[in-house]
């Protein structure tokens, strides 16, 4: 039988904070890797739809975005319009928001490029068709209907 | 030349201040959704002097979704209740059954001669179709293709298709039953 040590000091030894800056560190450079900055400010109301059945968009530098929703602004009155990066826009100006997107990618992404329409549940199809015709057009097919993920109740 | 060589240790004690202000930075600005959606490609256009291919009536199956947000199915009021049953029953195998869509066997990888449907779901909707219910119908659609999807992986791979890790197993599955929902080509019905 060992005898215990008798010798034991009655202060609580101090805990080492040496390694939390290594911590904090870590933890930073996580979310430095994961953050993504908004870059474009929304003028018009988004409120996507829910759906089940959904994919994530894998790679988020190959997606071009369409927004089209009512302005925020109560004075443009509420006919839903499309917004591209910052400002407002019509149809005809989709060609040339593609062929910049296609232009700032590198030659072998383009032909993976996402077009990801953020579409408002109130909108009317109307603008929708007219934008998805100006896309087949310009030859930019793969789209995604952004939505939400719907939680299912079972 | 008293000077002692001795380098002085440098004082790291603020480090962790520095480092914790950067991360509160980050965390504030930091936006961690993922999104989510449902990828659809879109057909190439239609060259003017080409002529529609001619396709079997019972490989279609219409469904139109009005101004009013109603579904028509085949010409029918449908619901979309029972859409996803009525489209799994559609695009399910039938063979010799002139009411069902023609079946052609097709050779997948993995799988080998796959009897495949040759039915195509005919998306049409209105200019005053709600955006809504527009995803409402297309997820519907969706899910009746991954209920056939997880039937098929069952049978050949024991798994459901969603389960499936395998890429190769994915692909041949996707290939036997691809995603046939055509957006065709905006009629003008219903007003606006």
């Amino acid at each position: 039988m060992s005898r215990f040590k008798k010798e034991l000091s009655k202060e609580t030894p101090e805990i080492s904070t040496s390694s939390m800056p290594d911590i904090i560190f870590m933890l930073l450079f996580f979310f430095m890797v994961t953050t993504v900055m908004r870059e474009t400010e929304m003028i018009v109301n988004l409120t996507p739809p829910a759906a089940e059945n959904v994919q994530k968009l894998e790679k988020k530098s190959l997606v071009s975005y369409i927004y089209i929703g009512q302005p925020k602004d109560k004075k443009l009155g509420t006919e839903s319009r499309i917004q591209l990066d910052d400002a407002f826009a019509v149809v005809g100006n989709i060609r040339e928001f593609i062929a910049k997107e296609r232009e700032a990618r590198d030659e072998a992404d383009r032909p993976f490029l996402v077009t990801s329409l953020k579409v408002d549940s109130d909108t009317k199809m109307g603008v929708v068709s007219d934008v998805k015709q100006e896309l087949r057009k310009i030859g930019a097919f793969k789209i995604n209907y952004s939505t939400r993920k719907k939680v299912v109740h079972k | 030349m008293a000077r002692s060589k001795k380098v002085p240790g440098l004082n790291a004690s603020s480090m962790a201040d520095i480092a914790f202000l950067m991360l509160i930075f980050f965390l504030m600005t930091s936006t961690m959704n993922v999104d989510t959606g449902i990828m659809r490609i879109l057909p190439p256009p239609l060259p003017e002097d080409i002529e529609v291919p001619d396709i079997n009536k019972r490989n279609i199956m219409n469904v139109l979704i009005s101004s009013q947000d109603r579904l028509l199915v085949n010409r029918k009021m449908g619901d979309i209740e029972t859409l996803k049953k009525d489209v799994i029953e559609f695009m399910s195998i039938h063979p010799d059954d002139g009411n069902f869509p023609e079946v052609a066997l097709r050779d997948v990888p993995l799988l080998g001669k796959v009897p495949t449907s040759k039915g195509i779901i005919s998306l049409k909707n209105a200019r005053g179709t709600s955006y809504e219910m527009y995803i409402r119908v297309q997820d519907e659609l969706a899910s009746a293709f991954k209920v056939l999807r997880n039937r098929l992986s069952m049978e050949h791979f024991g798994k459901k298709y969603v389960d499936l890790v395998d890429e190769e197993q994915i692909n041949a599955i996707e290939k036997a039953i691809p995603v046939r929902v055509s957006e065709a080509e905006p009629v003008n019905i219903g007003g606006n």
